[in-house]
């Protein structure tokens, strides 16, 4: 059944293509006529089990032939006895088989016997010898397979019998996907029940890996091993439950304590127009995955200040409007006459009551409990501000690694970790694990290149990273950053038609590099045995610069990261930048921004020089409220006809779309504004005062004029000032 | 003793022997439209590709282990007055020598209840071209085949039987190799592949896959060297896989160093065996009730097509023409003459040479009559018979001891096939085990096969096998099947090489006619 070459119809086979078309439509329309006069009778099905057994994909006359098993079970035969209803339903049966013998791959024959089985009629034993059948042509058909699921359900067949099968199937030969991702299948259920002889959980997993390193041994090249050895250490990696990994305001960080030296001093707060304008604070939640049911009666507060309760909760994400990984909610700023010096404590609790769920339907079970410090309203610092204009230049930025005791406070914000519970000895299976499979990974590559072998030492290595420094931050120099990063570059070279997705996963590391290594070197940590961190360049001190452009009073000392020209295609590590108000992203190979909507405070961001090919690839910013400055100049924004984005994004039929909106408001000159409606449905809830554009194809004269009209307090349109 | 008189007395061929070299030529001639008389002195089927019982067994090979005496019956020479032929007389010589047969038995074996094998070929791979050649020639209709179910290799340092991983599934499942050498041998079968693959392309070098000619023309011994193989992997390839003979690692003792060439097809031949057949999922195939059926299957197909057989039938003179030499007709122990343009002869008659009055080697050069003749060497064969299985739950397997691996002289491997009740060749609960061994002299052979049989079976030291299992504690020991019945002979080696009828087609709508050598080639494979 694979690798069948397509061969061009000869003559002879065309005529009795056109033929069998013919005798086709005849019956076809036979059967509209039936359908529409909603007649079932025996001749009427009859000509529909000639028409499925001869085009076995016909939805319609599938869904016909229920219409009449429905219709005749109606009829007074059927009070009669069971003998009627059976032979009804034998007869769906037998054109069902009819229609699979011609193809064994319909989707519409396996669908229609699985209506009928799930009816309780009908005998399941001859199904399972219909399967073997199958299963035999052809044993990677996954149309069987699922089929099969759907049995062994039916028939309570005990999932222990049905793992061996698997087996028995992959013995037979291993390069078969769907023999694979069944045993993932079985084998999730009998872990989860822990049924007799599959506890403990790590016994069987050991016996797995060796199981499936059979396969990718035998034949690296075949990816099939490979996908269930990437479940496999999924299973060892994955922390059951979601946790709390940051959030904004830092746990336990005193604005107002001179030993956390104070953020504002350093720049953090040099400008702050958020809380400022708004009159309120953002808190944001950082879990290690996507999670629902924040809100006010899960998330519980404790303040000496009498703070609003009843708060709302935004889950920050794009496309998701119940779950996200980021939650944003906004604190009332009390005024001056609480007796705090400069910020007041709010105890922040989660987990005390059930309601927070991952995505994959498991309960957060930490009772964490964090400590915010809401820094206070500073009236005279609010007041009287006026924004100049940014200018992304080099010499109006100073790093920030010259600056000695800012750097000491950038990094004692980047340590801070939300302390959990943990017990030391419960990776340690899981951490051994991850060990031997990169021991053996690497034995196999220093033998073999094989694309897929590195990339899963890659991932290996960076999960067993994560588990050491989730065990002890001090084990920062066991992560090869540097063996990953090298595997990527690697991979871009030998596999080029994926070569963006290793650039994302490169991007990601290289990131996760930088800040896990910056944490690491104001922990004092010795680097003698590290040559990769020699120089602290390595470290996020050499991307943070302070903002001083000498014409403007309010921006000034602002800090900035400036990680351009670095290849980034993807950005991650947001949780640790959550509190970061400029970011230069210029001259990278960005093509989507997702995980940015994470960062709250973002004022200013510069996305400039990167392949922004659409507006709706900038979408996460709609949920940033603080968003000022925007530089989007040089990306290629209107070059692509066809953007593929949209479909997944806001669109005018999408339920997002607000109804006070009036889009007739913003015509320019004959075009209607659906010309830009991705434009639109993006600025529309962004305020900005500048705004650089230039360098697109869609910024033309006609299409800035309807920026002007669209974004009423802009104040620079690419350097020009805006009357 | 009253003859039939055969009629009528002339033929397009003559075939004197019921062999399965014989009876192919039989069954094609006869496919072609060619009057065909095929003859037999023994009364019945196969000749030296027959299974017998036991008792005919050893009774056929001690009489074919001697010079037979001149018939009474042959007349001498000259022939009567004013015939325009000679007759000149055909001497029959022994194939087989150093028969050997002991008995461990304390019950007598039920002698009726075997189908030995006399000689070769034990097993076919699926996808050889004589298994194509049954099927296109009709003749699979009348047998039936069942799988070898599995391979093993004489592990020299374990004494033990180690599992041969002939395919991508068996080296999945091997449980012996590490992961390393399932990954070196799985290379080298997909190097196999991509170089054949690439053959197949139009593409000159096929993407750099293909095997420059350089190499192929080098030892395969050589070539899996380069590829930095285990011994043990190295051991497997050449010898249960790629089947070769001898020592291919000691070149200067090697009569037969496989060319890498000859090695990769060997290997490609055994993988497209592998699941060729839906029923068969190893690489080799045995028929049931013994390989007798093989000629029996070929006769009833020529048969079918009006060839004339008369078994019980001696040949004792071939008649030649007085004036040229050349070849007339043939003339039998009922005293009848008759006569044919060609004749194919049996192994083991001695065409005399030269022929009185006539230019010598005529008889041959004219291609008027085909003998099978002597090819370099000997084979040394063994039967064994037990109650056990050398692996438990395993019925029908081959086993190699590769060189060297029984003692360290050993120059040649040593295969053995053991049968089980299955396959209809003995009673039930028994194995019957066919070892086999090219050898320079009786002496080599002898010693080939009995370090084999001591390595792999328990031999009774006395005539009573109980005395001696009481003897064995040791575990090793116990485990080894237990020998009841042996037997060791020597076999001339035997080749056709000439083709006859080189304008016609080899069965109608089958491939060349060279296939007759290919098929000979097979009568030494096992």
């Amino acid at each position: 059944m694979h690798g069948r070459p397509r061969k061009a119809p000869t003559p002879e086979e065309q005529r009795g293509l056109a033929e069998k078309a013919a005798k086709l439509r005849s019956l076809q329309s036979q059967f509209l006529q039936n359908h529409h006069g909603k007649i079932y009778t025996k001749e009427a099905l009859e000509i529909t089990a000639k028409l499925l057994e001869a085009n076995p994909e016909h939805y319609t006359a599938w869904n016909y032939r229920k219409l009449a098993v429905e219709h005749n079970l109606g009829r007074p035969e059927a009070a009669a006895g069971s003998d009627f209803i059976d032979s009804v339903f034998a007869e769906e049966l037998r054109v069902a088989e009819s229609a699979l013998k011609r193809n064994y791959k319909s989707y519409g024959a396996w669908h229609h016997r699985k209506w009928v089985l799930s009816k309780g009629h009908s005998s399941t034993d001859r199904e399972m010898r219909l399967l073997n059948l199958y299963q035999r042509q052809d044993t990677r058909n996954f149309h069987t397979w699922n089929y099969r699921r759907f049995i062994t359900a039916l028939k309570s067949i005990p999932a222990e019998q049905e793992l061996q099968f698997t087996t028995d199937m992959i013995n037979e030969n291993f390069s078969n996907y769907s023999a694979w991702h069944n045993r993932s299948v079985l084998l999730s259920h009998l872990l989860e029940e822990k049924a007799q002889g599959y506890f403990p959980k790590e016994k069987i997993l050991s016996e797995e890996y060796e199981f499936v390193r059979n396969a990718l041994f035998t034949d690296p090249d075949d990816q099939s091993g490979w996908f269930y050895h990437l479940w496999l250490v999924d299973q060892t990696v994955k922390v059951d439950a979601p946790m709390l990994v940051s959030s904004w305001p830092p746990h336990d960080y005193d604005f107002s304590n001179p030993k956390d030296c104070t953020l504002d001093d350093c720049g953090f707060f040099s400008y702050t127009a958020f809380k400022y304008n708004t009159g309120k604070f953002p808190l944001v939640l950082y879990f290690s995955e996507a999670v629902e049911g924040i809100n006010a009666s899960t998330v519980t507060f404790e303040a000496e200040y009498d703070i609003d309760t009843n708060l709302t909760w935004t889950p920050l994400s794009t496309y998701n409007s119940v779950s996200a990984q980021a939650w944003v909610t906004h604190l009332n700023i009390p005024d001056r006459k609480i007796n705090f010096p400069k910020a007041y404590p709010v105890k922040v609790s989660l987990g005390h009551s059930q309601g927070i769920i991952s995505s994959s339907g498991i309960p957060y079970s930490h009772r964490s409990c964090i400590t915010v410090y809401i820094p206070l309203h500073d009236s005279q610092k609010a007041e009287g501000q006026k924004l100049e204009r940014i200018l992304w230049t080099d010499e109006n930025f100073c790093n920030l690694e010259t600056l000695c005791q800012k750097s000491n406070s950038l990094n004692s914000v980047l340590q801070l970790r939300i302390k959990e519970e943990i017990d030391p000895t419960a990776f340690k299976w899981n951490v051994e694990t991850i060990a031997n499979e990169i021991a053996h990974c690497r034995e196999l590559l220093s033998w073999s290149t094989c694309k897929i072998g590195k990339l899963t030492l890659a991932r290996l290595l960076m999960a067993h990273g994560a588990m050491m420094v989730f065990n002890s931050p001090d084990s920062l120099s066991m992560v090869h950053f540097a063996e990953v990063l090298e595997l990527y570059r690697s991979l871009i070279e030998l596999d080029p038609t994926h070569s963006q997705y290793y650039k994302d996963e490169y991007s990601l590391v290289f990131l996760k590099k930088v800040i896990l290594l910056s944490v690491n070197y104001s922990c004092g940590v010795g680097w003698g045995e590290a040559p990769l961190v020699a120089s602290s360049i390595e470290s996020v001190l050499g991307y943070c610069h302070q903002y001083s452009d000498s014409t403007s009073l309010s921006t000034s000392g602002c800090l900035c990261l400036r990680l351009s020209n670095l290849s980034l295609s993807r950005i991650g590590s947001v949780e640790k930048f959550l509190w970061l108000q400029m970011l230069d992203l210029s001259h990278n190979q960005l093509r989507s921004i997702e995980g940015l909507e994470a960062m709250q405070l973002l004022s200013f961001l510069n996305l400039s020089n990167n392949k922004i090919g659409s507006f709706t690839a900038l979408d996460p910013l709609r949920l940033l409220k603080s968003l000022e400055v925007l530089d989007i100049s040089y990306n290629e924004i209107g070059s692509h006809t066809v953007d593929t984005r949209r479909y997944l994004c806001t669109s005018p039929l999408s339920h997002t779309a607000r109804s006070d909106w009036n889009f007739e408001e913003f015509r320019i000159c004959n075009d209607s504004v659906t010309n830009y409606w991705e434009a639109f449905s993006l600025f529309r809830e962004l305020n900005l005062i500048q705004l650089d554009i230039v360098g697109n194809a869609v910024a033309d004269d006609k299409f800035k004029s309807f920026l002007h009209k669209l974004l009423p307090g802009l104040k620079w349109l690419d350097g020009e000032v805006l009357l | 003793m009253e003859e039939a008189i055969i009629q009528p007395a002339a033929f397009d061929l003559i075939v004197v022997g019921t062999g399965l070299l014989e009876s192919v030529i039989a069954a094609a001639a006869s496919s072609s439209g060619k009057t065909v008389l095929h003859l037999d002195p023994n009364p019945f089927y196969g000749g030296h590709f027959s299974s017998l019982p036991l008792h005919d067994l050893t009774s056929f090979l001690a009489s074919q282990s001697q010079f037979q005496p001149s018939d009474p019956r042959c007349p001498s020479s000259p022939q009567p007055e004013g015939s325009d032929h000679t007759s000149v007389h055909l001497a029959t010589r022994p194939l087989y020598s150093a028969l050997n047969v002991t008995s461990y038995s304390a019950e007598p074996l039920e002698s009726r209840k075997f189908n030995l094998d006399l000689t070769g070929p034990r097993v076919f791979f699926c996808a050889d071209s004589a298994v194509d050649l049954m099927l296109k020639s009709g003749t699979s209709r009348y047998m039936e085949f069942k799988n070898v179910d599995a391979s093993f290799v004489f592990d020299k340092n374990s004494g033990g039987l180690a599992s041969v991983p002939d395919s991508r599934s068996a080296i999945f499942k091997d449980t012996s190799l590490s992961y390393r050498e399932k990954n070196q041998l799985m290379s080298v079968f997909k190097l196999v592949q991509g170089h054949f693959e690439a053959a197949g392309s139009a593409d000159s070098d096929g993407g750099g896959r293909r095997i420059s000619r350089e190499d192929l023309e080098r030892p395969f011994a050589e070539f899996l060297n380069r590829m930095q193989l285990p011994q043990k992997i190295k051991s497997i390839i050449l010898y249960a896989i790629a089947m070769a003979d001898y020592d291919q690692d000691d070149l200067e003792a090697c009569k037969d160093a496989l060319k890498t060439e000859d090695g990769l097809d060997r290997l490609a031949l055994y993988h497209s065996s592998v699941g060729r057949f839906p029923t068969a999922l190893g690489a080799l195939l045995y028929p049931l009730y013994g390989q007798g059926e093989l000629p029996q299957a070929f006769c009833r197909r020529a048969a079918v097509k009006g060839c004339l057989y008369v078994l019980r039938m001696p040949v004792l003179a071939i008649l030649a023409d007085k004036d040229t030499g050349s070849y007339k007709g043939v003339k039998l122990a009922s005293g009848q003459e008759l006569f044919s343009h060609r004749l194919v002869l049996d192994p083991s008659f001695k065409v005399p040479l030269p022929l009185a009055n006539s230019p010598p080697a005529s008889l041959q050069d004219s291609s008027h009559v085909v003998g099978l003749r002597d090819v370099q060497g000997k084979v040394a064969r063994g039967i064994c018979i037990t109650k056990s299985s050398l692996k438990p739950n395993v019925s029908n397997c081959l086993v190699i001891c590769p060189p060297r691996s029984l003692y360290p002289e050993q120059v040649m491997a040593i295969r053995v096939l053991q049968i089980g009740t299955n396959l209809a060749v003995c009673p039930s609960g028994m194995f019957v085990f066919y070892l086999s061994a090219l050898c320079e002299d009786a002496v080599e052979g002898k010693q080939l096969l009995e370090t084999a049989i001591s390595s792999l079976f328990s031999v009774p030291t006395s005539g009573s096998p109980e005395d001696t299992s009481a003897g064995q504690s040791e575990n090793t020991e116990a485990l080894k099947p237990m020998l009841l019945w042996g037997a060791l002979y020597i076999q001339e080696l035997t080749m056709l090489f000439q083709k006859m009828y080189p304008d016609e087609e080899f069965f109608p709508n089958t491939a060349s006619s060279d296939q007759i050598e290919d098929d000979s080639g097979l009568d030494h494979e096992t």
